[in-house]
């Protein structure tokens, strides 16, 4: 499944808006153990980071006590028409992106 | 109570046979039998007043039910499909008073704690040595945006059995055939936790039957759920991709609701569909707000061995409303309650230390007429909660057809029997 996202589509410059992000990751803790005994290896994501129009506007780093499918809710202020990218990467080499519009009157 | 010796009843029940010697209006308390109120006549509230009466004729019971009929939740889906009518699932209190049992039928709007009394909405005090509150549920307006008692009537939850249920099965019949049925789950705890997926199967099963080219949208709050991998086979099985579920994980998680336009707001998205049946959270029934006895969960934490509140004395509280752990909310559970309540408040007068009671929990769900199955589950105390112990069993994944007819049959014999065990 691609990544959720809701950004407002339209909002008034210096408005303050929140955006919310959802992806799809198993985040194995690497703690956990099978039947038999043997390690199960860590596959968490370990950052995300939201750039406005190039500028990055929030980032966060992930942790294995975080839980599987990582939601995300945060705010920035909405000063110019453009692009939001969101960037999910972790390990084994992980990487994720998405983006969206939005229209600031 | 006044026969016991009161040395022994001092030294097991000190709370109560101190307050008993204190407390307000005692006249009536001295002289007569111990009185219990039980408010709430559902399946735990019910069942406990007759529990009590049965094992202690001395014992005064009152129950205070301001409805004279009571509408039953189990099977109240089959209603809302058109495969039953509502009068099969409705119940007055008439045998009551041959058992024993004084029924009011007044709602209560006060309840004194410290003085051990209840007011019901004529005025009148009743003075009380034991209380039992069953309450069920009530609707959490505040958690869900957009929906309050106004929007319910555009939006059913049909979660509380009769107009709400008529109001969905209505809307249900005036929809053409193509359109959409959403239904808006809510988190855990909540009423029933699988009835909603039954609900699912059964609207599926009128849209196939009726209106084959309608849809079943279920934005659910959870990521899995009771019984999860029998009901999606069923879905399968039955109904193809008639039914699409989008889950927590997917965004499946409802934020707000506008009833104006009818239209469910998730987390990540916006939907109109042309039937909202939206269940909204839930905490426990107002009364036992009144009575101080629901925690910031909205929930009532209880002494799971007597199901005495945690936080108001002499006052017991059963089924829904209570906190009661892994033991799921549903009739069964309550009528479970109720019984083991009973016993608990019959040993507390009688000078016994109480006994743990283990509970028996049991849940038909019908995906279709002649496809059901099921879950039991037993629970005893640890802690402050239930916990579910061994025993219990839930019907194969992969089983023929003919134990899902069977199950089928099974469940309208459980409900018959729970309804003539509560009201018969």
């Amino acid at each position: 499944m691609a990544a959720l996202i809701n950004v407002p589509a339209k909002a008034k410059r210096g408005d303050v808006i929140e955006i919310r992000t959802l992806t799809s990751h198993i985040m194995e803790t690497g703690f956990r153990h099978t039947a038999d005994g043997a390690l199960v290896p860590r596959d968490i994501i370990t950052s995300f980071t939201c750039r406005y129009n190039g500028t990055e506007v929030f980032r966060a780093d992930l942790f294995p006590a975080i839980a599987a499918n990582p939601y995300l809710s945060f705010f920035t202020v909405a000063k110019e028409s453009g692009k939001l990218e969101f960037e999910w990467i972790g390990d084994n080499g992980y990487s994720s992106t998405a983006s969206a519009s939005i229209t600031v009157e | 109570m006044t026969t016991r010796p009161v040395t022994r009843r001092n030294a097991v029940l000190g709370i109560t046979a101190a307050a008993a010697t204190l407390a307000g209006p005692s006249v009536l308390r001295a002289q007569s039998a111990a009185r219990i109120v039980v408010v709430g006549g559902g399946f735990g509230g019910a069942t406990c007043a007759r529990a009590l009466k049965r094992a202690r004729e001395d014992l005064q019971i009152i129950l205070i039910e301001p409805n004279a009929v009571f509408t039953s939740c189990p099977f109240s889906n089959e209603v809302i499909a058109g495969l039953r009518e509502i009068d099969a699932q409705q119940f007055d209190y008439d045998k009551f008073a041959a058992e024993g049992i004084t029924v009011i039928g007044e709602a209560v709007t006060t309840i004194e704690p410290q003085r051990r009394s209840v007011v019901t909405t004529d005025g009148v005090a009743l003075p009380y040595d034991r209380l039992v509150l069953s309450p069920g549920i009530d609707f959490h307006f505040e958690a869900l945006p957009g929906y309050d008692e106004a929007a319910s009537e555009k939006m059913p939850h049909a979660w509380k059995a009769g107009a709400q249920t008529l109001l969905l099965r209505r809307q249900l019949e005036a929809m053409t055939d193509g359109g959409t049925v959403a239904i808006a789950i809510p988190a855990n705890p909540s009423r029933c936790p699988p009835a909603p997926y039954e609900r699912a199967s059964l609207i599926a099963h009128y849209l196939k039957t009726k209106k084959p080219r309608s849809k079943v949208l279920v934005l659910d709050a959870k990521d899995t759920f009771s019984q999860q991998r029998l009901f999606e086979k069923a879905w399968k099985e039955l109904y193809g991709d008639m039914i699409e579920r989008i889950a927590l994980s997917q965004g499946g998680r409802v934020t707000s609701v506008d009833p104006s336009t009818r239209t469910i707001i998730t987390e990540f998205g916006n939907y109109t569909p042309d039937v909202a049946n939206v269940i909204p959270p839930q905490r426990a029934g107002r009364i036992a707000e009144i009575a101080g006895a629901a925690d910031a969960t909205g929930w009532c934490p209880i002494d799971p061995v007597t199901f005495e509140s945690k936080l108001v004395p002499n006052i017991h509280v059963i089924g829904d409303a209570c906190l009661g752990g892994g033991i799921p909310k549903s009739a069964s559970a309550a009528s479970a309650q109720g019984k083991a309540c009973a016993a608990a408040i019959v040993n507390l007068f009688a000078g016994r230390a109480p006994e743990a009671p283990r509970l028996t929990g049991v849940c038909y769900n019908t995906a279709a007429p002649g496809y059901g199955f099921s879950l039991a589950g037993n629970y005893q105390p640890r802690g402050d909660i239930f916990a579910e112990v061994e025993g219990g069993a839930t019907s194969p994944v992969d089983a023929p057809r003919e134990l899902r007819a069977r199950e089928a049959a099974e469940a309208e014999r459980w409900f018959q029997t729970i309804t003539a065990d509560t009201f018969g």
